[in-house]
């Protein structure tokens, strides 16, 4: 397999976009991608999306998207695994370089969330979790979550202070980012008294639902170089799967699919959960963000709680987490959720994130984990510096 | 000149707290009071609609115009969403009730929250044009919320009235703005019976949009700044809304105060820029200027600028202040009796 690199990445502005349609926002993010990474052309592209059909009626999307941003005719892919399509875009554009198949390729994300009121959207999102076993019958994400986070509180002792703790880091590591759609502070306080959503979680625990695209390009070492612009190389990548209802796990305090994930990935780059220097996660709730950090091996179970308070996953802490801002301060357009992420450590290792939630430490390796659902799937990503 | 003669408020006693309609559907009080600032709306009884409302509203301002003889009103305009009949006028059946029939031109005006003070332009429009010594612009609504709709927090009752005309004025009309654009944010369609809502829709792309965009034009003509107004009156769906607007514009707080009456009176749609005004003209000095912006879903808004006269200190206190309609006597009720009194409770034939 040949070493596969990113090279450019490019972001609409995130959050409630009233003027701009699904194809606008994909296009905006798409070409500032092209632009930044100064390749003159790409190969083929892989987008993201979740649900085009649910949520503003328009599916085959990968067509319509390379159309509008006037490269009519290109091999292009839509791929889908619920909240996971972002990252799962970024490895089949991986699989496709590295086995030479085509040397420049664009994955993307894009979802148009908010043209659809907050019932239709929640109804939209619930189509990732298992229809016969758990919509049927009600179950939201925000009760599946909620769910999982009892039986970790149950279990381990998790605290409300520990949740709010991971909202308020994200939101003060994403009011540093231009483009989050949240970038304001959110005290303890405020967390711990914001509505109550599904009991443990109020809204401050919960992701919102975003507009908002995000595109890399990915290419080989060979393309990456003679570019002349920064590159970070992506040494591991894997998707792991699981039973998508809830019902059927054996143990709900723990994701076993970002388990298997992130398991794949460091056995290809090489590495172990100690050599990551900070990592993206998918906080769509403050108790995923918690228990992914256990899941992929950085904390024992029960104990990433105490980390969190301790301030380890703090910009200026061991091991950063979610320096965006995570899916809660910057946003979560689902499908565009994992392309971002990837983003965000692109610019973590060639030190272009914006203000001062750029590492002081200047990491070498980082990792994303990007999830489906209530972790049906997950797709987790291992980037170097060059 | 054109402008203001004599102007009315009504609104009823019944009021329900949000406490009481959250209860009732699960929803969370404090977010509506804190992030609404909603604490409580008025309700009309079973005996009062947009008719009623308006005769009350209507008298109070010929107290307080005291010259005008209602048989020399030329035209009677009434602003609602709520008229009582889809097909027959609201203001034939006021007209006659306060002795201003039959020569008198008639119209019922509708445009969601706006309709009020369309009926305020184009009664001016007639003063100031010299087709006639008076006209009566009424803005009356008993709006509709449905029952759990976010709605139904805020949707309220009352009415008030303006007698235009050209001489004796309490305040003067220097100049206005409409500003427009088919923006369907809110509506209800024939034969249902509660309107539909495009939920954020309305704020940002809806309210503001047109808020702004009809007091910075008029700001810009009249070579006016915030700070050359004594008070500002902005169109209240609900308290938030109009603060922020004004804010925004870079009125204060203290400019608003007077006509804020949202937080405790609810949205009462077309009447609730005009009942704003009411409430700060109750206050204001003379040679006060007055900034005010209506707003209507649809979508769009009609800022004017007042200037208030000696003559306010003579007939003020000729009718019930507003402000004492708002908080005083009042009759606190139960969803029940809510229910029963909105007629939410639909029974078989």
């Amino acid at each position: 397999m040949r070493t596969v690199c990113i090279v450019g990445v490019g972001m609409s502005q995130w959050g409630e976009v009233w003027k701009q349609s699904l194809r606008d926002i994909h296009t905006d993010a798409a070409l500032k991608a092209i632009k930044n990474s100064g390749v003159d052309h790409i190969d083929s592209m892989y987008v993201g999306c979740m649900s085009g059909g649910m949520f503003v009626g328009q599916e085959h999307l990968a067509s319509l998207l390379t159309d509008y941003m006037g490269m009519r005719g290109l091999p292009a892919t839509r791929v889908e695994s619920a909240c996971a399509s972002g990252g799962l875009a970024v490895r089949s554009a991986y699989i496709e370089v590295a086995s030479g198949i085509s040397d420049i390729v664009m994955a993307s994300g894009v979802e148009k969330m908010t043209d659809v009121d907050g019932d239709e959207a929640t109804y939209a999102l619930a189509a990732a979790a298992d229809q016969e076993f758990e919509v049927f019958h009600g179950a939201t994400f925000p009760g599946l979550y909620a769910m999982m986070a009892h039986v970790h509180i149950a279990k381990y002792g998790t605290t409300r202070e520990m949740l709010s703790a991971i909202s308020v880091k994200n939101h003060n590591n994403g009011s540093m980012n231009p483009v989050a759609q949240y970038p304001f502070k959110v005290t303890m306080d405020q967390v711990a008294n914001s509505v109550m959503v599904a009991d443990p979680l109020h809204i401050l625990d919960c992701s919102p639902i975003t507009d908002g695209a995000a595109a890399a390009i990915l290419c080989t070492e060979e393309i990456a170089k003679s570019l002349g612009k920064p590159y970070v190389k992506i040494i591991g990548t894997s998707v792991g799967t699981d039973t998508i209802q809830l019902a059927q796990r054996a143990d709900l305090t723990t994701i076993k699919a970002a388990t298997i994930a992130a398991n794949g990935a460091f056995k290809m780059a090489g590495k172990t959960i100690n050599d990551i220097e900070f990592c993206e996660v998918h906080d769509c709730f403050t108790i995923a963000e918690l228990m992914v950090l256990e899941s992929i091996g950085k904390y024992k179970p029960g104990k990433a709680g105490e980390a969190i308070l301790a301030g380890e996953t703090a910009l200026d802490g061991a091991f950063p987490v979610n320096t965006s801002g995570g899916l809660k301060s910057k946003g979560h357009p689902v499908g565009a959720t994992g392309v971002a992420q990837v983003i965000e450590v692109y610019k973590q290792l060639t030190g272009q994130a914006e203000g001062d939630r750029q590492l002081k430490s200047s990491p070498k390796i980082g990792m994303t984990q990007n999830m489906g659902g209530s972790g049906g799937s997950s797709v987790v990503h291992i980037m170097e510096v060059a | 000149m054109a402008g203001i003669v004599g102007y009315g408020v009504h609104l009823p006693r019944h009021r329900i707290k949000v406490e009481e309609i959250a209860k009732v559907w699960g929803a969370d009080a404090p977010s509506y009071k804190k992030g609404l600032m909603l604490r409580e709306k008025s309700v009309p009884p079973p005996d009062m609609d947009t008719i009623t409302l308006s005769v009350e509203a209507a008298r109070r301002a010929l107290k307080r115009a005291v010259v005008v003889d209602p048989t020399e009103i030329g035209a009677i305009y009434v602003g609602s969403e709520s008229h009582p009949y889809a097909v027959k006028p609201s203001g034939t059946t006021i007209a006659d009730a306060l002795g201003a029939t039959p020569d008198i031109h008639c119209a019922d005006f509708e445009f969601a929250c706006k309709a009020g003070s369309e009926a305020m332009f184009v009664a001016m429009s007639h003063v100031k044009a010299g087709e006639m010594k008076y006209a009566l612009a009424i803005a009356a609504d008993t709006s509709q919320g449905a029952p759990s709709d976010a709605l139904e927090f805020s949707a309220a009752a009352g009415a008030g009235a303006f007698i235009m005309g050209t001489d004796n004025l309490i305040a003067e009309c220097g100049m206005t703005h409409s500003y427009m654009t088919d923006t369907p944010d809110f509506w209800r369609r024939e034969h249902q019976f509660y309107p539909q809502h495009g939920g954020r829709f309305t704020g940002e792309e809806s309210y503001f949009k047109h808020t702004k965009g009809a007091s910075l034009a008029l700001l810009e003509k009249s070579n006016m700044k915030p700070s050359d107004f004594a008070y500002a009156v902005f169109h209240q769906p609900n308290g938030k809304f109009p603060q922020r607007v004004a804010l925004e514009l870079g009125f204060t707080q203290e400019q608003i105060d007077p006509g804020w009456l949202a937080p405790t009176l609810g949205n009462t749609y077309s009447g609730a820029s005009p009942i704003g005004l009411a409430a700060t003209l109750d206050i204001a000095k003379p040679g006060d200027y007055i900034f005010m912006c209506s707003y209507g879903s649809g979508a769009g808004s009609d800022s004017f600028i007042w200037k208030v006269t000696d003559r306010i200190n003579e007939v003020r206190e000729n009718a019930v202040l507003t402000r004492k309609l708002l908080a005083e006597n009042l009759i606190y009720i139960d969803y029940g009796t809510y229910a029963k009194y909105r007629r939410k409770i639909k029974m078989n034939d």
